[in-house]
């Protein structure tokens, strides 16, 4: 197993070192001279010529790649133009005002999607099946942002049951319990938006997983033997039918350092996706390439895990 | 010795989207202790179905068993409450399937598989249940039986995996066996071992056996008494030789005609001519008439039944006594 | 063979081969033999949810082609006079801060956003076609090449890099080039998915019997592409298009809200509801971005609800 990782590892730094280019290629392209945002408009040619210099933005294209290249495997991205601090200062807090809001879904959402997919699969087509299948399709039509527009709309505007965005009340200080309360105050609508989105769709998987698992000839041959119900739908049929769920989560576990730009931008949460919208709108490439270049990363290593945790679960997985 | 399995006039009858069908349609046969029954027909004719029945795995829905009974150690399976059928199943009746590639849960090992029949119906713990599970894979004839207990399904050949089956089916020592076509997914030298090693089990256990298989050759091989199946009904019922020297059904006649055989030579294969009927479509009367030599206008109106034309031998077609080979 | 000849071939049918079976069953015996095609339709009528997804998406693309002839209003004209007016009788969604009627910037928008969604899928299955295509039918290095170029392209994070594509873009862009714009990078990023199914289903019917016969048979290998893969591919090919098309006005609609996608003036129902994230907008004037959501959420609604039908229709395994 561990010789695959590496394996698997060692193959993901060419196609990192392609998306590197790639992402570096299409920030270059910016029109604009990046220069110009450092300094004061009324520089002179010589202090804007020697700021360049300063920059690199004076070399061939390539080399400056490269120079980006080696300098961010060392941690180093450069500078954040909006923050005015290194880019490996600012990015970690957001992070992880990201994961809170993410592992908040991931708990929520798995514990609860997974018995209703197995009920679902069990009761094929009883109301209980059809109001499920409603709900998801509900579910993954759904705009996120409408949806969260909707429930501020709702709850913050219309019922003042919740704050309208942000993580902590501003200019509130609290400590202790009093600020995880007032965190949870906020988290809730966020958190909530994405637990119906990832419900809708957990749902639905596990439904359909278990369903294949449930008409398999073992599952007769399980009964046969005299094994009580429950025994032959959560222990045999839902240990396989886990097989499938297993690679979901696997590559759900980097993402919960992604933030969902949309969702994060609507409700003004202070994490990775939000802190991208802005970068994006103040043009701070330091920021927009090192921000992709993780969200590539977590898409790759999110890969890797769906396929270990196939592995794991499955025993006719030989991984050489 | 008496019947161990009587099954009286049982009907299952599945309710689907284009009608219903009527998989096994007023069957009524015996099984006696020590004894193997074999049940002959073609696909779909409501063999496996009636071996279903009989345990309560039919699906429902959309399938049910509308009426009849089925009588063991005294008691009506078709009416025992879900937790007495559970008792009964892998214990005092098992069973076995056709493919054993997909009958053996992938992701549990083979020892574990055996196992939990042995820990739920003796109540042995865990180091025990798996002493007696190596012991009962060496009985079934696997080799290394230590090491193959640890070992997963997909780690062993067809002909293993059905080994595994039929170790698992009498753990428990089980009255009967049923078992639903076991070599029929397996090459021929192994059918041979499968059914040797049935054989000697059902001797060294006293267990009775109820065959299910479209293979006559296997029928005539491994039955003391043979029950032929067409379209949900029983046609033909009688101990073994008697049915090979001198079958009374036209569609008996026709099954052994349709064989090749090594020692008639020159004479030509005879098919019975039209197929199967459609379980949704069948046809008024005898379900086996227009497929039939023999039929006459009687044939076409009504329904024949099962009737004793010589010791043991039940036919059900109005020209019993006239029909020959 | 002369076209008379053919005519005399069929003529000379051999009679039916009576077997005894009398005439209630040689009626049964003669039932409808269903193409598959006429089976899969058969199979989708029966699925009202389906049906029903249909007929609301085909309500929408009449609204949005006709929308020209429907509304008197044109979606860029100015009224001053009628700036944020709720809804009334003139204005039937009312208007918005520089006096456009909303109704029709809502019709309108549907046009946008629905051809966008269009387009991108169009570029997605010509692509992922012939990527997967090649790839299943070649093997070999052809294939792993390809299937490389497929991974590097699905690592990229969707939202991401198509806001940053839309950044470096810029805003110098004429809002109605965007449109275009939007439709290859939502496109462009997409294909992968489609890439891998098709070469998938290629791989497992290449070794299918037909296929080798053709090939024992020496009929060329485009041939054998264009007439016999691609057709038991089609099934999958409008399934994936039809579920993919309700994923591109998805992210159209997403990107559009984040001010990266269609730029105004151009409406489409993404950049209409941006009005909401004015928290005074939001609270007060409900008309300008309820609407628009609702529509976006009842057009990928109805097309899921239309794939899904078609999905299990071509499902062979379905009943």
């Amino acid at each position: 197993m561990l010789k695959y990782i590496i394996r698997r590892l060692l193959h993901m730094i060419p196609v990192i070192l392609i998306i590197s280019i790639v992402i570096f290629g299409i920030v270059k392209m910016a029109p604009g001279d990046p220069v110009g945002t450092n300094l004061d408009p009324k520089a002179t040619a010589e202090q804007r010529a020697a700021e360049r210099a300063r920059l690199g933005l004076d070399k061939p294209l390539p080399v400056q790649y490269w120079n980006w290249l080696t300098r961010s495997v060392k941690g180093d991205f450069g500078d954040s133009y909006i923050y005015k601090k290194p880019v490996s200062d600012v990015v970690p807090n957001f992070i992880w005002n990201t994961f809170l809001l993410n592992v908040v879904d991931f708990i929520l959402a798995f514990l609860i999607s997974i018995p209703i997919g197995i009920i679902c699969a069990v009761k094929q087509y009883s109301k209980t099946d059809n109001f499920w299948t409603v709900f998801s399709i509900i579910g993954i039509s759904m705009p996120s942002f409408f949806f969260g527009l909707l429930l501020i709309y709702i709850f913050s505007v219309k019922l003042n049951a919740f704050p309208i965005n942000g993580m902590v009340t501003p200019g509130k200080n609290a400590t202790g319990w009093a600020h995880i309360k007032d965190v949870m105050h906020h988290i809730f609508l966020p958190a909530l938006v994405l637990v119906i989105g990832s419900m809708a769709s957990l749902v639905r998987y596990t439904r359909t997983s278990m369903l294949e698992v449930i008409n398999q000839d073992y599952i007769r041959t399980a009964r046969s033997k005299g094994l009580s119900e429950k025994v032959v739908i959560y222990k045999h049929a839902f240990r396989n039918a886990l097989i499938p769920i297993m690679t979901i989560i696997g590559f759900w576990i980097p993402g919960l350092f992604s933030g969902a730009v949309i969702l994060e931008t609507t409700f003004v949460w202070p994490g990775i996706g939000n802190v991208m919208m802005d970068a994006i709108s103040a043009r701070d490439y330091n920021l927009i390439m090192a921000l992709n270049m993780f969200f590539a990363l977590l898409t790759l290593l999110g890969n890797l895990l769906a396929d270990i945790g196939y592995a794991l679960v499955d025993p006719r997985i030989k991984v050489e | 010795m008496g019947n161990l399995l009587e099954v009286q006039d049982l009907r299952t009858y599945f309710y689907t989207d284009d009608g219903v069908v009527k998989a096994v349609d007023g069957v009524n046969f015996s099984v006696e202790a020590g004894k193997t029954i074999g049940i002959v027909g073609e696909s779909g004719c409501g063999k496996s179905i009636t071996a279903m029945s009989i345990l309560r795995l039919i699906p429902d829905p959309p399938g049910k068993i509308v009426s009849g009974k089925i009588m063991f150690n005294g008691e009506d399976l078709t009416k025992v409450s879900d937790e007495k059928i559970r008792h009964i199943r892998g214990n005092d009746i098992s069973m076995i399937f056709q493919e054993p590639m997909t009958s053996l849960n992938p992701v549990f090992t083979v020892g574990f598989q055996i196992m939990e029949a042995l820990m739920l119906h003796q109540n042995l713990d865990e180091s025990e249940a798996r002493k007696k599970a190596i012991e009962m894979l060496k009985l079934v004839g696997i080799p290394r039986a230590e090491k193959i207990v640890d070992e997963y399904p997909h780690q062993l050949s067809g002909g293993m995996r059905q080994r595994v089956m039929i170790a698992m089916a009498v753990s428990c020592q089980p009255k009967l066996l049923i078992a639903d076509e076991p070599t029929t997914a397996l090459d021929v030298t192994i059918q041979a071992q499968i059914l040797e090693l049935m054989n000697d089990l059902k001797n060294k256990l006293n267990t009775s056996i109820m065959l299910i298989t479209h293979d006559l050759g296997v029928v005539a091989e491994m039955s003391d008494h043979v029950v032929v199946m067409y379209s949900g009904k029983i046609v033909e019922d009688a101990p073994v030789d008697e049915l090979f020297k001198n079958p009374r059904h036209p569609y008996t006649i026709g099954l052994m005609n349709s064989i090749p055989s090594l020692i008639e030579e020159g004479k030509r294969l005879e098919s019975i001519s039209g197929s199967v009927p459609n379980p949704l479509y069948l046809p008024k009367g005898c379900y086996f008439h227009p497929r039939c030599k023999f039929a006459t206008d009687e044939c076409r109106k009504g329904q024949p039944s099962l009737r004793e034309i010589a010791p043991g031998h039940k036919v059900s077609c109005f020209r019993a006594e006239e029909v020959t080979k | 063979m002369t076209e008379k000849n053919i005519k005399n071939k069929t003529e000379n049918k051999a009679p039916n081969k009576s077997n005894g079976l009398d005439s209630k069953e040689i009626k049964e015996e003669e039932q409808v033999i269903l193409t598959p095609w006429k089976l899969v339709l058969r199979k989708f009528k029966k699925n009202k949810v389906a049906v029903a997804g249909m007929i609301i998406f085909s309500i929408m693309v009449f609204l949005a082609l006709f929308a020209p002839i429907l509304t008197p209003y044109d979606p860029y004209t100015m009224d001053f006079s009628q700036v944020n007016q709720p809804p009334s009788k003139a204005h039937l969604m009312g208007t918005d801060e520089l006096g456009r009627d909303y109704l029709t910037r809502i019709l309108y928008g549907g046009r946008v956003s629905m051809q966008v969604g269009l387009f991108a899928v169009i570029i997605e299955i010509i692509i992922g076609a012939l990527v997967g295509g090649l790839a299943g039918y070649y093997g070999g290095w052809v294939d792993n090449l390809l299937m490389r170029i497929v991974e590097i392209f699905m690592a990229f994070p969707f939202l991401p890099i198509a806001i940053t594509i839309s950044a470096v873009i810029g805003p110098e862009v004429a809002p109605e080039k965007r449109m275009y714009i939007m439709m290859f990078i939502i496109g462009l990023l997409s294909w992968g998915g489609l890439a891998r199914m098709i070469r998938g289903q290629i791989l497992s019917l290449r070794e299918q019997e037909f296929i080798q016969a053709a090939k024992a048979l020496g009929i060329r290998d485009s041939r054998i592409i264009w007439k016999h893969l691609i057709p038991n591919t089609l099934g999958y090919i409008i399934v994936s298009a039809t579920l993919g098309m309700a994923g591109a006005i998805m992210s159209e609609a997403g990107l559009s809200f984040l001010g990266l996608g269609v730029t105004p003036p151009v409406p489409t129902w993404g950049n209409l509801v941006q009005n909401a994230r004015d928290i005074y907008v939001l609270k007060n004037r409900v008309w300008l971005w309820l609407p628009p959501g609702v529509a976006i959420f009842f057009a990928v609604m109805s097309i899921n609800l239309f794939g899904d039908g078609l999905r299990d229709a071509i499902d062979p395994k379905s009943k």
